[in-house]
């Protein structure tokens, strides 16, 4: 296969475009298409703060390596987990952030939940008020909690985050096999801000999982190749697999279903009226009693929940 | 020689002679999963394969 560019050898291939690319090529291709879907979906201008959320993974560091090459004023954060499970998943997520961000002369918030919660996302799960979670549920909201506090207090009109669209196609499929009204409104590349919470962005979520690889791989970017350990066997791997099957036989089919719906939610296929922004969701105005983050909760947030019981327990 | 595929700590032998869409076929992965190496290079699905390859694959889902 040959580079439609220049004629030289293909290092890359989307059938789904009917593109084949030399590593040059594809490397130029890639931050074009993300300023296109930047603008197409009103993601930011070029004068706002932007913070990216960097998990050591493919994704968030391409998407940061994307955004600096793109010119704009992006600072990352990395949140701190506390998952070792044998193999030091945290430390060397760590690590390779920090060197990313050393590397390219940026900046790194870095929050470690056990440094300033006293527990680590495992313990949190094991030692809940609300008994035994998954780590993943203790994860997501802890996760979501401390970038929007941080976005916050440091100012960040923008957060985003690097889901791509395989993420994006899998997260879908699961909300329409049980046909989740709420959620599905709620995806969306962007989400304007609301009641001071920054938007939230997605400017990867046009790519597949394996372009972003081919990206990593092709700029040399160090990411942790390691999974997650509480990942294995989970729900979005299996949907994820279910969907490059249904790709493999057609190519293109995970793209049009993702794409597909955008355009229909942009032509009705839901009243937006029914979308709410988070606080007003049960009719009422509600704001956490102690970190004063919007919740759907009377009283104490999710978040809170999950890390005061703990101190009230030491 | 056969050609060597090797995916995290496993390894799958096929037969050379044919390209690597079906010789992952044979081995049952998909290639929208992986990424395939040789010698450093990444290589697409038409490529054939050769007598004592040793072709990296790397995955490319991730989850959680
Ligand atoms: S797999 Fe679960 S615990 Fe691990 S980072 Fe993802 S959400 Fe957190
Ligand atoms: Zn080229
Ligand atoms: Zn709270």
């Amino acid at each position: 296969m040959k580079c439609k560019t220049c004629g030289t050898k293909a290092v890359v291939n989307m059938p789904q475009h009917k593109l084949a690319m030399c590593k040059e090529h594809y490397l130029e291709w890639i931050p074009e298409q993300t300023a296109r879907f930047i603008r197409k979906y009103w993601m930011f201008g070029p004068d706002e703060k932007i913070l990216v959320a960097v998990s050591g993974g493919k994704d968030s560091l391409s998407l940061w390596d994307i955004l600096i090459r793109l010119g704009y004023q992006v600072d990352g954060i990395y949140i701190g987990l506390g998952i070792d499970e044998g193999i030091g998943y945290s430390d060397t997520s760590l690590r390779l952030c920090r060197e990313f961000a050393e590397k390219n002369q940026q900046k790194l918030i870095v929050v470690d939940v056990k440094g300033e919660r006293g527990q680590s996302i495992p313990e949190l799960a094991s030692n809940g008020s609300r008994g035994r979670m998954k780590p993943c549920s203790v994860c997501g909201v802890v996760k979501r909690h401390e970038m929007n506090r941080i976005a916050f207090e440091h100012g960040y009109a923008v957060l985003a985050t690097g889901h791509n669209l395989d993420d994006e196609a899998a997260t879908l499929f699961g909300n329409t096999l049980s046909w989740s009204k709420d959620l599905l409104l709620r995806q969306k590349p962007v989400l304007p801000e609301q009641n001071g919470l920054a938007r939230k962005v997605k400017p990867l979520c046009r790519f597949y999982e394996k372009e972003m690889t081919a990206y990593a791989m092709l700029r040399g970017i160090e990411y942790i190749y390691e999974e997650c350990p509480f990942s294995v066997g989970s729900t979005s791997i299996y949907y994820k697999e279910l969907l490059n099957q249904l790709e493999n036989e057609r190519p293109g089919a995970k793209l049009a279903f993702y794409v597909k719906f955008l355009s229909a939610r942009a032509s009705g296929l839901f009243k937006e009226d029914d979308y709410q922004p988070i606080e007003e969701v049960e009719g009422q105005i509600g704001v956490c009693s102690t970190c004063g983050q919007p919740t759907t909760n009377s009283g104490m947030c999710a978040f809170c929940k999950i890390v005061t019981f703990d101190k009230k327990d030491e | 020689m056969p050609v060597t595929f090797v995916l995290r700590e496993k390894k799958h032998e096929v037969k050379p002679g044919s390209t690597l869409m079906d010789s992952l076929k044979k081995i049952n992965i998909l290639p929208e999963s992986v990424i395939a190496v040789k010698d450093g290079e990444m290589i697409l699905q038409d490529e054939i394969l050769k007598d004592g390859d040793i072709i990296k694959l790397v995955s490319v889902i991730s989850g959680g």
